[in-house]
């Protein structure tokens, strides 16, 4: 495939959807499955259009189960792969993605969040769905979690995920919410070369001399796919590492589940990133990640036009929480404000991260978006309780 | 010399995980024939086992995948089909086998299961149907028949059976065909022919379950119940599949679908190159 | 199933039955009885010795019936019973 038609360098303005199908076909991926949803179907739509341009594979599955099925199957064949959908669709992958992290399979979904519980409110952005990818499957787990906000973003952090996905051996999600799924803004997609991408590690032994779930240092197992001669058999039962279910050993459950869990948070001072404005000397700090962080950004800045010291910490990585971050910044601060678009979800991070510091709650749901000047309010608020 | 060291002797043993050997199944148990069988098949092919996935879900036979040489997938309840289609498509030169119980193709997976045979998406599917949820104990599922007894039937069941052959070549299916678990030379010779074949292909392999249906309906011993299948199976090849129901004085097997249709891949690589071609002209 | 001769075969001087060795792994049997029960030319029974699983493997009563069908082999859940043809030196 010639390089100009896989990534499509220059200056673009873009849906936030298409920047993010954009992402995912610079970094790599070759496979999507997918189920049309409110507002995630336009990335199903760009993919069935332009995968097959670039030599992948579009298939719409006939619901999202068949969806996190069919990429978890595609990334064990070797394809990097993803799927796209929103609050209902992200529900009934949940079984499947508890599958992924346990057979530590590299893939990467996006949700692009909307009005919940249950149908809601298809064509309003929210971000009711935080907790879910974290909590969402059966078990104890961890995985990585990207909140984009802005259209670059959805391109920038749709490449960052495949490659959070093939260092770590773990399905990697984009929260981004339906504002920003739908949002039209100017993206620079660079030139190829100028793009990092990083792919899973291979086993450097033989297959007679390969355990496909025996961790490297960084807890990570090569990982063999199907096809390359290495015979893996994986589970989705407790198994060891040979790969063979061992399921009445305590030892093999704790072992494996443990590390499932340390591979991510051993990791976390790589995998987190956070965008600070005006921090170092502030007084109140905004907490925020996604879209609402556009509006605390115009917020901080009258803040300061007014007098208050207050700055913004953009979490980037929103799973694993930035629970250090958070704490340390929390004992140079007066209070903690943070807008989320739900009835309390980050926060309770925040609050458990940020432990006597005072934090102020802007919940807004709906549909519509926080303004800057009720930012502004609540900060100034807390800047003078 | 070890039971191990006997087993290495075996003619098939190196398509099986020796190593993990005894299997779990009951003694005479229906799972433990179809692999004997689709081995066998694997052999009379020889068939690269570095280019086979075999992909299982839940259940006695689920754990199917764990026992052959070769990369497999043990996936969760219902949805071996739907992840093998991933990597069929991601990979379409790997020989994709779903091996699965009749509760989790046609139950949990029962959507995936016509979805896949309606897009004739390569693959062969063989289903051990053992007529309950042996697993976990006993529950009855889609292909229970009317009257039996099940844990969860304990006053007889009161839901139709599924038709299992109808089903499949209803939905689309290329190949379609029906054994028992006794009919182990024409079992090996329908695997080998799905396995050489382009498509959606189907084997219902009618087993016995000994330990658990079979004793809880009286229906004897495995062996009994094999004598059982003897008096009343009928080879009827192109037998119309929707008239094939399974009944206690009669099971109908054979081959009743043996058609040839565009797989998913063939029409996908058509598009393909009908696109670059047109990219290129600009 | 069970194939009974009630007449000569017009070319039994020329074809050569085959000659089988019938191999029991005997510890690997979960006495489910198929081998026997299934076999043509009856070439089996259950054995009295009790294997360390706890089943009575099977035991061969005159391997020279045997005619390689090869049912057993596959019918075997276990794969604890295999034939393998006699290597033929001359005049067997």
């Amino acid at each position: 495939m010639e390089k100009e038609r896989t990534v499509l360098s220059g200056v673009h303005f873009m849906n936030g959807d298409d920047a993010c199908a954009e992402g995912a076909i610079a970094a790599g991926c070759r496979f999507f499955a997918g189920y049309p949803i409110t507002p995630a179907t336009e990335i199903a739509e760009r993919m069935a259009r332009r995968l097959i341009e670039v030599g992948g594979t579009y298939v719409q599955m006939e619901d999202e189960l068949a969806s996190m099925a069919a990429i978890i199957g595609a990334s064990w064949a070797g394809a990097k792969s993803m799927t796209a959908t929103s609050g209902p669709g992200f529900s009934l992958m949940q079984e499947n993605i508890g599958l992924a992290v346990m057979t530590e399979t590299p893939c990467v979904v996006v949700d692009i969040m909307r009005g919940s519980p249950s149908t809601g409110q298809p064509t309003e952005g929210a971000q009711q769905d935080v907790m879910q990818s974290k909590w969402g499957s059966h078990g104890d787990y961890e995985i990585i979690a990207l909140a984009p906000a802005s259209v670059q973003e959805m391109f920038d952090l749709t490449i960052e995920c495949f490659n959070l996905a093939e260092t770590y051996r773990v399905p990697t999600f984009l929260l981004a919410d339906g504002f920003t799924g739908h949002l039209w803004e100017r993206v620079v997609i660079p030139q190829p070369e100028k793009i990092k991408i990083i792919e899973r590690k291979k086993p450097s032994v033989p297959p007679e001399e390969y355990l496909p779930f025996k961790p490297d240092k960084d807890l990570v197992p090569p990982m063999a796919c199907f096809g390359e001669g290495y015979q893996v058999h994986v589970t989705g039962l407790t198994h060891d590492e040979r790969g063979y279910p061992k399921t009445v050993d305590p030892k093999i459950q704790h072992e494996l589940v443990w590390r499932l869990r340390e591979k991510i948070r051993k990791n976390s001072g790589k995998i987190i990133r956070t965008h600070e404005f005006m921090l170092k000397d502030a007084k109140v700090a905004v907490v925020s990640y996604g879209i609402p962080s556009r509006a605390s950004m115009n917020a901080v800045k009258g803040a300061r036009k007014a007098g208050i010291k207050a700055g913004l910490l953009r979490l980037i990585t929103v799973w694993p929480f930035p629970e250090k971050k958070v704490e340390e910044l929390s004992n140079r601060v007066k209070a903690l404000v943070v807008p989320e678009m739900n009835l309390g979800q980050v926060v309770r991070e925040v609050e458990r991260a940020a432990k006597e510091t005072p934090v102020h709650f802007l919940p807004k749901i709906g549909g519509e978006l926080h303004s800057p000047s009720e930012i502004l309010e609540v900060v100034r608020r807390a800047a003078k309780a | 010399m070890t039971t191990i060291e006997e087993f290495d002797k075996h003619p098939l043993s190196r398509y099986v995980r020796v190593e993990r050997f005894p299997h779990i199944w009951c003694e005479g148990c229906g799972n433990g024939v179809i692999l004997n069988c689709f081995v066998k098949a694997l052999d009379d092919l020889n068939m690269d086992m570095n280019k086979l996935v075999v992909v299982s879900g839940i259940g006695c036979i689920g754990r199917i995948a764990g026992y052959i040489k070769c990369d497999s997938f043990h996936t969760t309840h219902g949805r071996p089909i739907a992840l093998a289609t991933g990597i069929k498509l991601a990979n379409p030169r790997l020989a994709i086998a779903v091996i699965s119980g009749d509760g989790d193709l046609f139950a949990i997976g029962g959507n995936h299961f016509i979805h896949a045979a309606r897009r004739n998406i390569d693959m062969t599917v063989i289903c051990s149907n053992n007529f309950n949820y042996g697993m976990t104990g006993g529950q009855f599922g889609p292909t229970t028949p009317l009257g039996s007894y099940t844990t969860t039937t304990p006053y007889g069941n009161i839901e139709h059976p599924f038709n299992l052959v109808h089903l499949a070549a209803a939905s689309g299916a290329v190949y379609v065909a029906r054994w028992t678990a006794l009919h182990v030379k024409r079992l090996t010779a329908s695997i080998k022919k799905a396995l050489q074949k382009k498509g959606f292909k189907f084997i219902e392999v009618v087993s016995p379950c000994p330990e658990i249906y079979g004793r809880r309906n009286k229906l004897g011993r495995a062996v009994d119940v094999m004598k059982q299948y003897r008096q009343t199976s009928e080879i009827r090849h192109g037998y119309d599949p929707s008239k094939a129901e399974i009944t206690q004085e009669k099971i109908i097997v054979g081959e009743f679908v043996d058609i040839e249709k565009p797989t998913y891949a063939e029409l996908l690589q058509k598009q393909f190159f009908k696109v670059q071609k047109k990219l290129k002209e600009g | 199933m069970p194939v009974r001769m009630w007449r000569q075969p017009l070319d039994i001087e020329k074809v050569k039955r085959p000659k089988a060795e019938i191999h029991i792994i005997k510890n690997q049997c979960k006495g489910c009885g198929f081998c026997i029960q299934f076999c043509p030319q009856n070439v089996l029974e259950e054995s009295e010795e009790i294997n360390e699983r706890g089943f009575h493997p099977p035991r061969v009563i005159d391997e020279n019936r045997c005619v390689l069908c090869s049912f057993c082999t596959s019918v075997c859940p276990d794969f604890a019973i295999y034939t393998v043809e006699k290597a033929c030196k001359d005049g067997c």
